[in-house]
C-alpha cells in the first residue's frame, strides 16, 4: 500500500504542527471511511457464520477492476463523468454481487459443517483464485483511474481536503447509515440477527438461512465493490495485488471494533485509519527518525495484536471465547 | 470424618442472569453423591466450575484441604478430580485406546526430548500408560474395540469409554455428566455395575443424572438444584418424599 | 526400503546428467518438504492454523546470512547458526504464540498472518538507519556451508563421481530430511503428540485429561517454528543471496496448500503434497510454455499465474471433497500385547 497519508502532508509548505496534525486527521478519517465499509463485509459473514472471509478484500479489488475498466470504456464514447462513475459503480456492485454469491454456493456452503479450518482453508483458496484471475484478465500493470474527475482542493482549519476525500467520507457513511437502517428496521436484517444470534432457532421461526447467508454476502460484496471504486480513485489506481491489504487491514478494524458487531465494524475502521494516519505522520519524531512512515502497514497488525491480547471481544463486542 | 470436597457459597452468573447462587455441600471419601434437578437447574454449570472450565464469581471449592477455586482445569485433574461430558466429547479421530492414553497426561511425564530419543524411562512409561489403558479398557468391556477410533463406537460405548478416559487420569473422584443418557435398560445395568465396581476401587463419585431410578438406587446422598439454588439435599428417600422436590419437577402444586 | 534409498542416492547423478537445474529444484523441493512437516506440526498434528509460517523461514535465513556473509564481515561455522537460527525461530514462535494461543483457532491465523507481514516489512526498512538487513536489497556473497576441507561451493570427485556444489547441497538436505522424518515419526507416537492430537480434536476435553492447552500449543508452534529456521538456514547457505522479497505470503499459503493437499497429520501425505506442489510448477514451466508457443505463437498465460491458480483450486477443491487430502491421516492403530497380559 501506498503511504497515503504522507501525500497532501508532503505537498504542503511549511506548516505548523496544528497544521499537520489536522490533515493527518482528514487522510485518516477518509481512510478509516473505506476501511470501515470493508468491514462491514467480514463483520456481517463473521457474525452470522462465524467465517473469516479471506477472499472479502479481493472483492475490493475486483469491484475497482470491473469499474475502472468500464469507465474507461464510457468515456471515450462521450458519456459525461458522474453518469459514467454511477453506471460503472452499478455494474462492480452486480459483478461482485454475484461473485460473492458464486463463492458462498461454491466454496463455503458444502463446508457448513466441515471442522472450524475448512472453511477457512478454503477461503484463502477463494482468495489466491480471484487474485489470480484478475491478474489473467487485467495483467499486471496497473489500472490507471481515468482522469474524468478532476481533483479540487478545499482549505479545512489550516489543512486541505479534496473533493474525492469528501466523496468518500461522505459516500460511507451513506453506506453504512443505509446498511443500518437494513439491518436494524427491516425484515431481512431481522432475519440476518436471528440468524447470528442462533441459526437453529431462526429456522424452525421460518427464516431461510441459506437465503440469508447468500443475502449477507450479497450485500457485503456490493459494499466491497464500492469501497473498491472509493480507494481506486483515492489512490489513482487499481491493482490485481490491492484487496489482500486493504481486506486484512479491514478485517484489523473489524475485529478492533469487535467483530460481529455492525457498529463496530465502522468504529473501529475509522480508528484504525487515524492510528495509520496519525501513526505515520508522527512515528518518525517519536522514534527520532529510525522509524519512518514506511511502517505505516504495521500499525494495524499491531493494533491487531494488542486488541486480541487484551480485549479480544473489541471494542463494542461481546466476550469471545470457547464455551464449555 | 473429613470430607473429600466442601464447596460453600457458589456464585456464577453469566451476563446478569444467575447461574448459581450461594450453593454449598461436602461429598465424604467413598461415596456417590448424585446432583439432580430440571433442566437449566445449574448442574453442568456447578460441573464446570468444579473443574476449572469456568471460575466461580464467588465461594470457595476445597478439595483433599487444598482450595480450587481459580485454578486451572488441568491443574484440578492433577488435585484428583476427573470427568465426563454430558454431550459426549471422546477424541473422535484417534483409536479408543489412545482416548485413554491421552487420560494418563497429568501422570506421565516425557517431554520433546524423551519424546525422539525414546530412551528407557520413556519406554517404560509408554509401556506402563498403554498397559494402564487398556486394563481401564478392560473394565469398561471395550478392549475389542482398542484400534477403533473413538468416533466409530456405539453410543453407549463411548459413554464408557469417556468413563474409562477419565479414570485414566488417577482421579479421586469422578464426576460423570449424565452417564446413563441415552442408555438403555440393560446398558443401564450395566453402568451401574461399573460405577460401583470404581467405588470398590476407593474412588469416590458425583454424579448428574436424569435417570431417576438409576439415582436412587445407586446414591447415598443427593443434592437437588433449582434455578441455581440448593432446594433438598439429603438421602434419596428423604428428597422422594420432599414437597419442593416434587414442585420442582412437576412444577407449582395444583391450586387447590 | 533398500531400492527407495539406492534410488535417493543415485537421483542426484541421474538429475545431473540432465542439468544441474535439476539437482537444485530437487533442493528446493526438500527444503519444502522440510517447511511442510514443520508446519504439518502445527497445523496437522495440534490443529492451529498459522499463515505466518514463513516468517520463522525467514528468521531462519536471515540468521544465517548476517552470520556468515561479509554484510557484517561475520563468518561463523553453519553447525554452530543453524542451531542457532532454529533457536531464535523457536524464541520468535514462542514470543508471537505466548499471547496469542488462547485465541480461537481462526483468530490465530488472522494474527500469525499480520505477524508474517511485519517480520517482512520490518526486514524491508532495517537497512537504515542502522543498516542490519539491508533492506529490500537483501545480503549477497553467504558462505557456502564447509565441512573441514570440504567446501560446498566447488566440485570434488570421489570415487569416480563428481559432486557439484549442488549434489553436496542435495545429500546433506537428504541427511536433514530423514533426521526430520524420524524425529515427526517419533513426536507423533508420543505423549507430547497424542496431547497436540486432543488439543486438535477437542480443546476442552484436552484441558478436562489434564493437558495444559497453552503449553502445548506453545511447544507445537515452537517446533514448528525451529524447523523453519534450519530450513531457511539451510535456503540462505543454498542460494547465497536472500532477500525480503524470498518471504512473500504467498510463500507461506504455498506450503500451507502442500499440508492440505498432501493429508494434513499424515507425515507422507505431507511429503507427497510437498513434492507434487514443489515439481508440478516446474513441469508447467517446461510444458506451458512451449505448448503456448506452438498453438497460439505466443504465452498467453504465464505458467506462476497457473502454478497459483493450481494452489487455489487445490484448497477450495480439497476442502470441499477430500478435507482429508490426497493421502490421509488414519487412526493409528497399536500392536497389543497378547490379552491374557495382567492388567496393572
Amino acid at each position: 500500500m501506498l503511504a497515503c497519508g504522507q501525500k497532501a502532508f508532503a505537498a504542503g509548505a511549511i506548516e505548523t504542527l496544528m497544521d499537520i496534525f489536522i490533515q493527518q486527521l482528514v487522510n485518516g478519517i477518509t481512510l478509516g471511511a473505506v476501511y470501515a465499509v470493508v468491514a462491514l463485509g467480514y463483520t456481517m459473514v463473521y457474525g452470522i457464520i462465524q467465517l473469516i472471509n479471506f477472499a472479502h478484500g479481493e472483492l475490493v479489488m475486483i469491484g475497482a477492476m470491473v469499474a475502472f475498466t468500464l469507465i474507461g470504456v464510457l468515456t471515450p464514447l462521450g458519456v459525461p463523468a458522474l453518469p459514467a462513475v454511477l453506471v460503472a459503480t452499478l455494474c462492480a456492485m452486480t459483478a461482485c454481487a454475484l461473485l460473492g454469491y458464486a463463492m458462498e454456493r461454491l466454496a463455503y456452503r458444502p463446508l457448513r459443517r466441515a471442522p472450524r479450518l475448512a472453511p477457512l482453508i478454503s477461503a484463502i483458496g477463494v482468495s489466491i483464485i480471484l487474485q489470480h484471475l484478475a491478474l489473467l484478465v487485467w495483467s499486471r500493470n496497473p489500472l490507471a483511474f481515468p482522469q474524468i474527475v478532476k481533483t479540487e482542493s478545499f482549505a479545512l482549519a489550516g489543512a486541505t481536503i479534496t473533493n474525492i476525500q469528501i466523496g468518500i467520507i461522505v459516500i460511507s457513511v451513506a453506506m453504512m447509515l443505509g446498511l443500518a437502517w437494513l439491518v436494524y428496521r427491516t425484515r431481512l436484517g431481522i432475519a440476518m440477527r436471528a440468524t447470528s444470534q442462533n441459526a437453529q432457532m431462526a429456522a424452525l421461526l421460518g427464516v431461510d438461512a441459506n437465503q440469508v447467508i447468500a443475502l449477507t454476502f450479497i450485500i457485503g460484496a456490493a459494499l466491497a465493490a464500492v469501497a473498491g471504486v472509493m480507494v481506486g480513485s483515492y489512490y489513482g489506481i487499481a491493482h490485481y495485488t490491492m484487496g489482500s491489504a486493504l481486506g486484512l487491514k479491514a478485517f484489523c478494524a473489524a475485529v478492533l471494533g469487535g467483530i460481529g458487531n455492525i457498529p463496530g465494524a465502522m468504529l473501529g475502521g475509522v480508528l484504525l485509519g487515524l492510528v495509520e494516519a496519525l501513526g505515520a505522520g508522527y512515528i518518525g519524531d517519536f522514534t527520532d527518525n529510525v522509524f519512518g512512515s514506511n511502517y505505516q502497514d504495521v500499525f494495524a497488525f499491531m493494533v491487531l495484536i494488542l486488541v486480541l491480547v487484551f480485549r479480544p471481544s473489541g471494542l463494542l463486542g461481546e466476550r469471545v471465547g470457547d464455551r464449555a | 470424618m473429613s470430607d473429600l470436597l466442601t464447596c460453600s457459597g457458589i456464585g456464577k452468573s453469566f451476563g446478569g442472569i444467575q447461574a448459581l447462587a450461594e450453593v454449598g455441600f461436602s461429598i465424604t471419601p467413598g461415596e456417590i453423591y448424585g446432583l439432580i434437578g430440571p433442566n437449566g437447574a445449574g448442574k453442568t454449570t456447578l460441573f464446570n466450575v468444579l473443574t476449572g472450565i469456568y471460575a466461580p464469581d464467588r465461594g470457595s471449592l476445597v478439595f483433599a484441604g487444598a482450595q480450587l477455586a481459580g485454578l486451572k482445569p488441568h491443574e484440578i485433574v492433577r488435585r484428583g478430580i476427573a470427568r465426563t461430558f454430558q454431550n459426549i466429547r471422546l477424541f473422535a479421530n484417534i483409536s479408543a485406546l489412545e482416548n485413554v492414553m491421552i487420560g494418563r497426561h497429568a501422570r506421565t511425564r516425557a517431554g520433546l526430548l524423551g519424546a525422539i530419543l525414546r530412551n528407557a524411562a520413556t519406554r517404560t512409561e509408554e509401556a506402563d500408560s498403554e498397559s494402564r489403558a487398556l486394563a481401564l479398557l478392560d473394565l469398561v468391556g471395550l478392549r475389542e474395540r482398542a484400534n477403533d477410533a473413538a468416533g466409530n463406537l456405539a453410543y453407549g460405548d463411548q459413554r464408557r469409554l469417556e468413563i474409562a478416559r477419565a479414570l485414566a487420569t488417577e482421579p479421586r473422584l469422578l464426576a460423570l455428566d449424565e452417564p446413563a443418557a441415552g442408555m438403555n435398560a440393560s446398558e443401564t445395568r450395566g453402568l451401574r455395575e461399573l460405577l460401583l465396581e470404581i467405588r470398590g476401587r476407593g474412588i469416590t463419585l458425583l454424579l448428574i443424572e436424569h435417570d431417576m431410578r438409576l439415582v436412587m438406587n445407586l446414591c447415598d446422598r443427593l443434592l437437588v438444584l433449582d434455578y441455581g439454588v440448593t432446594i433438598a439435599e439429603g438421602a434419596p428417600a428423604a428428597i422422594q418424599g420432599d414437597a419442593r422436590v416434587i414442585e420442582a419437577y412437576l412444577g407449582a402444586p395444583a391450586e387447590a | 526400503m533398500v531400492l527407495v534409498a539406492l534410488a535417493l542416492l543415485a537421483l542426484p547423478f541421474a538429475l545431473a546428467g540432465a542439468g544441474t537445474t535439476w539437482v537444485r529444484v530437487t533442493n528446493l523441493a526438500i527444503l519444502f518438504i522440510l517447511l511442510s512437516l514443520g508446519l504439518n506440526i502445527v497445523v496437522g498434528f495440534a490443529g492451529l492454523l498459522d499463515l505466518g509460517y514463513i516468517a520463522f523461514y525467514a528468521v531462519g535465513a536471515y540468521v544465517y546470512a548476517l552470520l556468515a556473509s561479509p554484510h557484517f564481515g561475520i563468518h561463523w561455522p553453519f553447525w554452530v547458526i543453524l542451531p542457532l537460527g532454529a533457536l531464535v525461530a523457536a524464541l520468535f514462535g514462542a514470543l508471537l504464540g505466548a499471547p496469542t494461543l488462547k485465541l480461537r483457532g481462526d483468530y490465530l491465523a488472522i494474527v500469525t498472518l499480520g505477524f508474517g507481514e511485519i517480520v517482512r516489512i520490518f526486514l524491508n526498512n532495517l537497512g537504515s538507519p542502522v543498516n542490519i538487513t539491508n533492506g529490500p536489497r537483501g545480503i549477497a556473497r553467504i558462505d557456502a556451508i564447509r565441512i573441514g576441507e570440504l567446501s560446498f561451493a566447488r566440485t570434488d570427485s570421489f570415487l569416480g563421481l563428481d559432486f557439484s556444489g549442488p549434489i553436496k547441497y542435495y545429500f546433506l538436505l537428504l541427511a536433514m530430511l530423514v533426521a526430520v522424518i524420524f524425529i515427526n515419526l517419533r513426536l507423533q507416537n508420543s505423549r507430547i503428540g497424542r496431547a497436540w492430537e486432543a488439543v486438535r480434536e477437542d480443546e476442552i476435553a484436552a484441558r478436562a485429561m489434564g493437558i495444559d492447552t497453552t503449553r502445548i500449543k506453545l511447544l507445537a508452534f515452537a517446533m514448528g517454528a525451529s524447523f523453519a529456521g534450519v530450513a531457511g538456514g539451510m535456503f540462505a547457505a543454498i542460494q547465497g543471496f536472500i532477500s525480503p522479497e524470498s518471504f512473500v505470503l504467498v510463500e507461506s499459503v504455498m506450503v500451507l496448500s502442500m499440508v492440505v493437499l498432501g493429508g494434513m497429520g499424515n507425515i507422507w501425505g505431507v511429503i507427497l503434497g510437498a513434492l507434487l506442489l514443489s515439481f508440478v510448477p516446474e513441469l508447467l514451466r517446461y510444458t506451458v510454455q512451449p505448448l503456448q508457443q506452438y498453438f497460439f505463437g505466443r504465452m498467453l498465460i504465464d505458467p506462476e499465474v497457473i502454478r497459483m491458480l493450481i494452489f487455489g483450486f487445490a484448497l477450495v477443491l480439497v476442502m470441499s471433497f477430500r478435507p482429508g487430502g490426497l493421502w490421509p491421516s488414519a487412526v493409528r492403530k497399536r500392536e497389543l500385547a497378547a490379552r491374557s497380559e495382567d492388567p496393572a
